[in-house]
């Protein structure tokens, strides 16, 4: 399982990339982003945000507004059709052809270089077999399975040696169980590779495992970017905070009479829950037992809802009243306010 | 099962179908087998042996089948240059031009058909001011092949735009990126995924080309095609069996190339 | 993207070529029909003597065809909208069939279909002189056209589960006939009925074997016109012909726009 010829990993450097659609609307904002060669980059947030549009600008499906420089390594592509940008992109949905079997998806690249037969047909069962599908090579590709046609759009995309990979939601199309198994091969195999590769997904715990490092979008800026790791511990904003992973918050002068702060963010499990008598207090609406821990729907006395999770065996029920602590990590580090 | 109850409802339609369509086409198709007068085979014998009907045969299918296939080469790219544009300023004033003449009938086609390349036609005026040569296309082959254009067109280019409109852009987005330039994605990726869609707006056109009687009657009864011979049997001959027999043959083949054209059309739906 | 400039030209060009091919001679005609000397040209002045004339001469035709086209309408509708019922009911290979079935007479050429109700009917001598006989070779025509048109209004509604509903709560069969599934449907049966006059009104292949010198139809009188009367009576003819057919055009248009996603409009005159 080894590739032709090893793929000369380059950076992609963004500089005051912004878009606007024909009808005046902005999908970008002017954003500079730098991806590392070798490094895989997940674009993460909620539908909208413009990571699409952002990942069709490095392919060159959309071109940036004027100002804006799109380079890979020290090559300037901005104005370099899609076509000649040499970029291995995997579509959302997977877009294989459905009037070629899988053999002639995989190679068509190589078909459009010029490739001679035989090197493309050497060349197509490599890709099959670092896929593992080489079995099925002159199947139909709508007589593939859901995961079968990501690995198939994934081979077609690095069979032309890529300068970048970029894949566009790349398991959302699967059910939750194979996404599971397939965030784990495409990792492995995005480390083997050493390609740089940009993924966009909505799904936090998809980017957090498959991304070296995260960007995080929201309504056409760059919100934060960084090491999953610090995402999660240092969120630059709220939204950060509250995309990756719930964040609970809770204000106002309950808050303050006894934290003596304006307000108080926390994730589900940095709360301790305690018998009553002892600092703030809320009353338990409801309560979920989901094996390895329980969750607790909470409010405040003044109405504010927030969770809690506790160890599978805490003793409270609905209706009862306890007193919340914060662990000590959350109360030494607050978000910084919106 | 209370939902056959309603069966009952469907009688009237089926009814009528049966008293006035099916069982005189029954009849129809039984006289065809009849010996006409001054014969002595049955008019389907004379109908496939007679060279008379025969050229009468050739000639109908040679033409509908050259109109089918300058139609399609005409319309593919206006339907794909409308599913492409569809913010394309003044697009649904085109789009209401190129629908109107679906609701023309052959009669009139043939009379447009005669203004625009007739003997006081633009064609043979211009040709007149630019060359001092008449041209006159309307009344043989040339106009009515010109008329068979102007009613298809319409039909096809809706067809051809919802095919087009059903083609995944992200298709052909893929193969750009695999470095496929506006030609091969064209050829590799688009084209075969119209097969379907071609295959059956051309069986279309050519049942309907087939059967056009307006237009031609309006051209011209001189020009030799099925039609304008089973309505010359049937009128001025009285030749009631062979006028029959050839209505059998012509209606059994434009209903082929129907069933031929839904069925690919179904088959197109449902892959999608 | 991915459609280049010059297939974007290219496309462009050949649009408006095939415009002006179907609409210039529509042109033509309604100048000529509006012009007191179409040899002599636009010079000679513009008049309506030539639409006057027609009105003399072939009112009656005009009025015929819509009646005609309303007598279809009605039985259409009537025996329709039952039957597209039944077979949005029936989902299966029989009514597959029958559907293939009522479509015959669309995809048979009118001609074999007017000689078949000749041979067959043609000897009762009051349906024979009668506008009845006319009227019941275009319900044959344009009864497959309201079926599908309601039939898709109808799947798009789900309304064989609107009906079970009604049905659990105590409806009877008419009730939710009138109540639930002709509503429902009401947008089909309105592109149908748009579909059914349009088709009538512009018949000719069927009306020209099955009419009679006291039964003639606007078509039947367009096709005398051409043969008989000079450029001018024709075009003139043709414009009012086609002023009838503009506003059906134009509401077929606005509700296949509504009602399907490309807008596309499922119409085949008699060619």
């Amino acid at each position: 399982m080894t590739l032709a010829s090893p793929i000369q990993a380059l950076s992609i450097t963004l500089a005051n990339c912004a878009k606007t659609w024909p009808d005046g609307t902005r999908a970008l904002e002017p954003l500079d982003l730098g991806v590392r060669a070798g490094e895989t980059l997940a674009l993460l947030g909620p539908s909208g945000c413009g990571k699409t549009t952002l990942l069709r600008m490095i392919c060159g499906l959309e071109e940036t507004d004027a100002g804006g420089s799109i380079r890979f390594g020290n090559d300037d592509v901005t104005r370099v059709a899609p076509e000649a940008r040499g970029v291995g992109v995997v579509f959302q949905g997977y877009a294989l052809f459905p009037n070629m079997n899988v053999a002639q998806n995989v190679g068509y690249g190589l078909k459009i270089r010029g490739v001679d037969v035989e090197t493309r047909r050497k060349r197509v069962m490599e890709m099959l077999e670092l896929v593992e599908l080489e079995a099925l090579a002159e199947r139909r590709v709508d007589r593939l399975s859901g995961g079968q046609r990501q690995r198939v759009a994934l081979a077609r995309a690095i069979a032309i040696e890529p300068r970048v990979l970029l894949l566009d939601e790349p398991l959302t199309a699967l059910d939750a169980r194979l996404r599971q198994q397939l965030r784990v091969d495409l990792a492995a195999l995005l480390r083997k590779l050493g390609i740089t590769c940009v993924i966009v997904t909505h799904d936090q715990e998809e980017a957090m495992m498959l991304g070296d490092r995260v960007a995080v979008m929201s309504a056409g800026r760059l919100e934060q970017i960084g090491q999953p790791e610090t995402l999660y511990r240092e969120p630059a904003s709220p939204f950060v905070a509250d995309f990756i992973g719930t964040l609970c918050r809770l204000q106002g002068s309950v808050v303050s009479a006894h934290h003596g702060v304006e307000s108080l963010s926390f994730r589900p499990y940095e709360i301790r829950l305690g018998p009553p008598g002892n600092g703030l207090e809320a009353n338990i609406v409801a309560r979920f037992y989901l094996g390895s821990h329980i969750r607790f729907e909470l409010v405040l006395d003044d109405g504010q809802p927030f969770t809690a999770l506790a160890e599978p065996d805490a003793p409270w029920q609905p209706g009862e009243r306890v007193a919340i602590n914060l662990t000590q990590s959350r109360t030494a580090k607050e978000p910084a306010p919106c | 099962m209370g939902r056959r109850a309603w069966l009952i409802i469907a009688i009237p339609a089926i009814t009528l179908f049966v008293a006035f369509w099916l069982l005189p086409m029954a009849k129809l198709a039984g006289l065809g087998a009849a010996t006409p007068q001054g014969m002595d085979v049955s008019a389907y014998w004379l109908v496939l042996t007679q060279p008379r009907y025969w050229q009468s045969l050739a000639n109908t299918v040679g033409l509908s089948l050259a109109a089918t296939l300058a139609t399609l080469a005409i319309a593919l790219p206006v339907s794909r240059f409308l599913a492409r544009h569809p913010a394309f300023p003044g697009r649904r004033v085109l789009m209401s031009l190129l629908i109107f003449p679906l609701a023309f009938p052959g009669v009139v086609v043939g009379f447009l058909v005669i203004l625009a390349t007739g003997r006081q036609g633009v064609l043979n005026t211009l040709a007149k001011a630019l060359s001092g040569e008449p041209m006159v296309l309307a009344y043989g082959m040339a106009g009515l092949f010109i008329g068979y254009l102007y009613f298809l067109l319409p039909r096809t280019i809706g067809v051809l735009m919802a095919a087009v409109e059903g083609i995944d852009r992200h298709w052909l987005e893929a193969a750009q990126t695999l470095g496929a330039s506006p030609w091969r994605r064209f050829v590799d990726i688009e084209l075969p995924a119209l097969t379907s869609a071609l295959t059956a707006a051309g069986a279309m056109c050519f049942a309907t080309a087939m059967g056009a009687f307006g237009t031609v009657f309006t051209l011209g009864t001189k020009i030799d095609v099925l039609p304008i011979t089973i309505y010359d049997e049937f009128t001025n001959y009285a030749n009631i069996p062979v006028a029959a027999a050839l209505s059998v043959v012509l209606g059994l083949a434009t209903w082929a190339a129907l069933y031929i054209a839904n069925t690919l059309a179904n088959r197109s739906a449902s892959a999608r | 993207m991915t459609h280049s400039r010059l297939d974007t030209r290219l496309g462009l060009t050949i649009t408006l070529a095939v415009t002006a091919f179907l609409i210039g001679p529509v042109l033509l005609s309604v100048t000529a029909g509006l012009t007191k000397n179409y040899f002599v040209g636009l010079s000679s002045g513009l008049t309506l003597d030539w639409v006057v004339q027609v009105w003399d001469l072939y009112a009656d035709t005009i009025w015929r065809s819509y009646g005609v086209a309303l007598a279809t309408l009605v039985i259409t509708a009537v025996i329709g909208v039952p039957a597209a019922w039944v077979l949005t009911l029936f989902p299966g290979r029989l009514s597959r069939l029958l559907e293939e079935l009522l479509t015959l007479p669309v995809a048979v050429p009118g001609l074999a279909t007017a000689l078949a109700l000749i041979v067959s009917w043609g000897s009762v001598g009051w349906l024979r002189s009668s506008v009845l006989f006319i009227v019941i070779g275009h319900v044959l025509f344009t009864l497959p056209f309201m079926v599908r048109a309601v039939r898709a209004g109808m799947q798009g509604a789900d309304l064989v589960v609107l009906d079970e509903a009604a049905a659990t709560l105590g409806a009877s069969r008419r009730r939710r006939f009138f109540d639930i599934i002709v509503p429902a449907a009401r947008s089909g049966i309105v592109t149908g009925a748009l579909t059914v006059v349009t088709l009538s009104i512009g018949e000719f292949n069927l009306t020209w074997l099955l009419h009679t010198p006291l039964t003639k139809t606007l078509p039947v009188g367009l096709a005398d016109s051409y043969a008989s009367m000079r450029l001018e009576v024709a075009s003139a003819y043709t414009l009012v012909f086609l002023l009838m057919l503009l506003p059906l055009m134009v509401g077929l248009q606005s509700f296949a726009a509504r009602t399907t996603r490309s807008g596309s409009i499922s119409l085949g005159a008699s060619t």
